[in-house]
């Protein structure tokens, strides 16, 4: 599903990416993991099709096509999710209009005729239930006035409305309590199918607690330094990522 | 970062004028110049009783006497006044029968321009009065509202056949010396709408002035009159629009509204007028005069605009307070793109007791334009428990625009609750993003962020006029965000 190749990206001349590769296949939940200031962020940012950041080198390949030659727009109907780690308030814009807007621009990009009022309102009530949020969360303009729990909750129904096929989950675990965590896990989980794929980055454990990955990377300096199964996840929590940084310093 | 933003926000205003079009028509046109003669010929033209020619030449001799506005954060060119044609009707084609009482070719112009003059075909619910340059070519509805008392027509008839009601109010809430525009508007009007309700009348329909600007050279001097009696209600709707010419046209109008005890006006305007080009060359030059007076208590006056077209706009839409416990709104989105210039805004007199006003404003500026607010909210001595709120807040799109907020307070009573705030904030990249990230195009994410942002001056509007401004808004910013 996901091919990433020699991946370097760099913003104002500073390389923060020096050389990912990575492989996501259908039905996997990758967690990536990694000190502050490693790149987890800028690997999600680059993927997405954020302009701040330059592709110097390498390549990524997502269902058979060249992601970075595509719009950020293209790349989300193509079928490529990102849960903001800082979710952006747009006044005055309902959560519904929003959502009923993005809907009917994948729909369109895949040939498929715009869902009718009901039609989306009964897809909304049922996504509302599959991740337990609060429904007036939909009422109001899109992450304004939201509380840093509420923001998260909100990525993940947006992500349930949206139903990709790669999901990258950006540090959704910071600040959230147990409870809001929980429902954010709750979530990806029930989510979860043989033809998705999911990608955890996370700085700590915690989450990890509540998804089950397949996969453990450690991103330090912009590499993938250590790849295992979810037991590595534990050993980082046990040991600090001190041994990480000892052991990869140049 | 901020490179990309400006390509991105260069990219998004780039679509053409949709109304430029120009339809031809046999004209009756007087030749350019401004003097007592052409006020006499306009008079005469016009079967004004003698009341109005005075009316009139009052009005051009205090104008002679005035200088042009230079208070305003504008840009203006010289005007050469006597470089403009004060009247230019289209030729009535000889009747063949009642039914077709207009020229077909007029009638394709307004159709063409979505405003049927055909009363079958008509929105539900809206009465249209359609003046094209200097007349109005046709009043739909009258007697429908006739049977209710209400006159709606073209102020040329009223002056004619309701002389009384005309002389008792026309000038009456600005005055033919109150401004340099208002004056050479008084001096040279030619047409525009009036209409009365009667007492206890609630005008069962929406009236609306459609205004065309067609003729080369021409000025477009409209005068719309409003009366509401006691406990009447009506809602009043204004559109406009103008030919792509490389030179700039002017139009300077009058509204005045008097509003008597529990009364209530709406008057809304969406103003497209053409902005000129992306250069900034051409345009129509929009220097407005609108006043509205509550004269009795509990009356209410609500100014509601969306102003998206013209090369200058000039335009304070005030209140005057007069009668206690009377209200006065105004919701404003101002939008300026390219080299387009607004300084808007409004007045709001409190002199009645317990008397309220709330100013809600939002300035959109993008391209390389500059967009001001300027409003005065004063409060007489008498004027006890004067209550007022504003709202004025600014958007930039790009860096290459201006947004300016001049607000002015003048409180002469201690008991009087005055609020302002004022924001001004940028269309975010991270804002776009977002949007982009979930499958939203830049042009659609520009068009929902500026969409929300103006919500609530928007959802005054007639719903069929909400969902147009809403249109019109995110085409006239295309281009400007790519």
């Amino acid at each position: 599903m996901l091919k990433i190749r020699n991946l370097h990206a760099k913003i104002d001349d500073k390389e923060i990416l020096r050389g990912i590769s990575l492989d996501v296949k259908p039905g996997e939940i990758h967690a990536i993991m990694g000190p502050n200031g490693s790149g987890k962020s800028t690997l999600a940012a680059v993927l997405t099709g954020n302009e701040a950041f330059e592709v110097s080198e390498g390549s990524v390949e997502f269902s058979g096509k060249d992601l970075l030659e595509m719009a950020p727009e293209d790349r989300a109907r193509e079928g490529l999710f990102l849960s903001f780690q800082y979710p952006v308030e747009i006044p005055g814009v309902s959560m519904t209009n929003f959502m009923r807007t993005a809907i009917n621009e994948q729909r369109k990009y895949r040939g498929l005729e715009p869902l009718s009022a009901s039609e989306f309102l009964k897809l909304m009530r049922d996504r509302k239930n599959l991740v337990e949020i609060d429904s007036d969360l939909t009422n109001r303009s899109v992450n304004e006035g939201f509380s840093g729990g509420e923001k998260k909750k909100n990525e993940i129904f947006q992500m349930a409305m949206l139903d990709p096929k790669l999901a990258i989950l950006d540090e959704t675990d910071s600040g959230l309590d147990i409870d809001a965590l929980r429902v954010v896990a709750n979530g990806v989980n029930k989510l979860r199918r043989a033809d998705n794929a999911t990608i955890v980055i996370t700085h700590y454990q915690r989450l990890l607690d509540y998804i089950q990955p397949d996969y453990v990377h450690v991103l330090y300096k912009g590499r993938i330094v250590k790849s295992a199964g979810k037991e590595l996840a534990l050993e980082l929590e046990e040991k600090g990522y001190d041994w990480i940084k000892k052991e990869f310093e140049e | 970062m901020a490179t990309d933003q400006d390509r991105l926000l260069e990219e998004v205003t780039n679509r053409e004028y949709q109304y430029g079009f120009y339809t031809d028509i046999e004209m009756d046109m007087f030749s350019k110049g401004l003097s007592e003669d052409t006020i006499r010929a306009i008079s005469e033209k016009k079967n004004e009783p003698a009341f109005m020619l005075e009316f009139r030449l009052d009005a051009y001799r205090k104008w002679l006497k005035m200088e042009s506005p230079d208070w305003a954060h504008l840009k203006i060119p010289a005007i050469d006044y006597q470089d403009i044609i004060y009247y230019a009707a289209p030729k009535p084609k000889p009747k063949l029968n009642s039914l077709d009482e207009v020229d077909p070719e007029l009638k394709a112009t307004f159709d063409k321009l979505g405003i049927p003059l055909d009363e079958q075909k008509v929105l539900a619910g809206v009465a249209v009065d359609a003046v094209i340059d200097s007349v109005s070519v046709k009043t739909t509805f009258r007697e429908t509202l006739a049977e209710r008392g209400i006159i709606f027509c073209s102020i040329s008839e009223a002056i004619r056949e309701y002389p009384d009601l005309v002389k008792q109010y026309l000038g009456s809430v600005v005055p033919v010396g109150d401004n340099y525009f208002a004056a050479l508007n008084s001096a040279v009007f030619s047409d525009g709408s009036f209409v009365y309700i009667p007492k206890g009348v609630r005008c069962p329909m929406e009236l609306s002035t459609y205004f065309r600007i067609n003729a080369r050279d021409t000025g477009q001097f409209e005068r719309t009159l409003i009366v509401a009696e006691d406990d009447s209600y009506v809602s009043y709707l204004e559109g406009c629009t103008a030919p792509m010419r490389d030179e700039n046209q002017l139009h300077a109008a009058v509204v005045e509204i008097v509003a008597f005890e529990r009364a209530e006006v709406k008057y809304s305007t969406v103003q497209n007028w053409y902005p000129g080009d992306k250069e900034g060359k051409g345009g129509i030059y929009n220097f407005v005069t609108k006043r509205g007076i509550c004269k009795g208590d509990y009356s209410k006056i609500s100014w509601t605009q969306v102003e998206t077209g013209s090369a200058i706009t000039w335009k304070y839409p005030s209140c005057v307070l007069m009668g206690d416990h009377s209200v006065g709104e105004f919701y404003s989105v101002a939008l300026t793109n390219n080299y387009q210039q607004a300084d808007t805004g409004t007045k709001m007199i409190h002199l009645g007791k317990n008397t309220k006003s709330l100013i809600v404003s939002k300035g959109i500026s993008a391209g390389k334009s500059q967009n001001s607010y300027r409003g005065l909210v004063r409060v007489s001595k008498k004027a006890d428990n004067a209550r007022n709120f504003s709202q004025c807040d600014s958007l930039l799109l790009g860096d290459k625009c201006g947004a300016h907020t001049f607000p002015y307070l003048e409180i002469n009573n201690s008991t009087a609750k005055v609020e302002h705030e004022a924001t001004t904030s940028k269309i975010g990249e991270d804002q776009i993003f977002y949007c982009n990230q979930r499958g939203i195009s830049t042009e659609d994410a520009v068009g929902l962020i500026v969409n929300g942002y103006v919500k609530e001056v928007i959802n005054q509007l007639p719903m069929e006029f909400a969902v147009e401004a809403q249109k019109l808004l995110q085409i006239s910013l295309e281009g400007s965000v790519g």
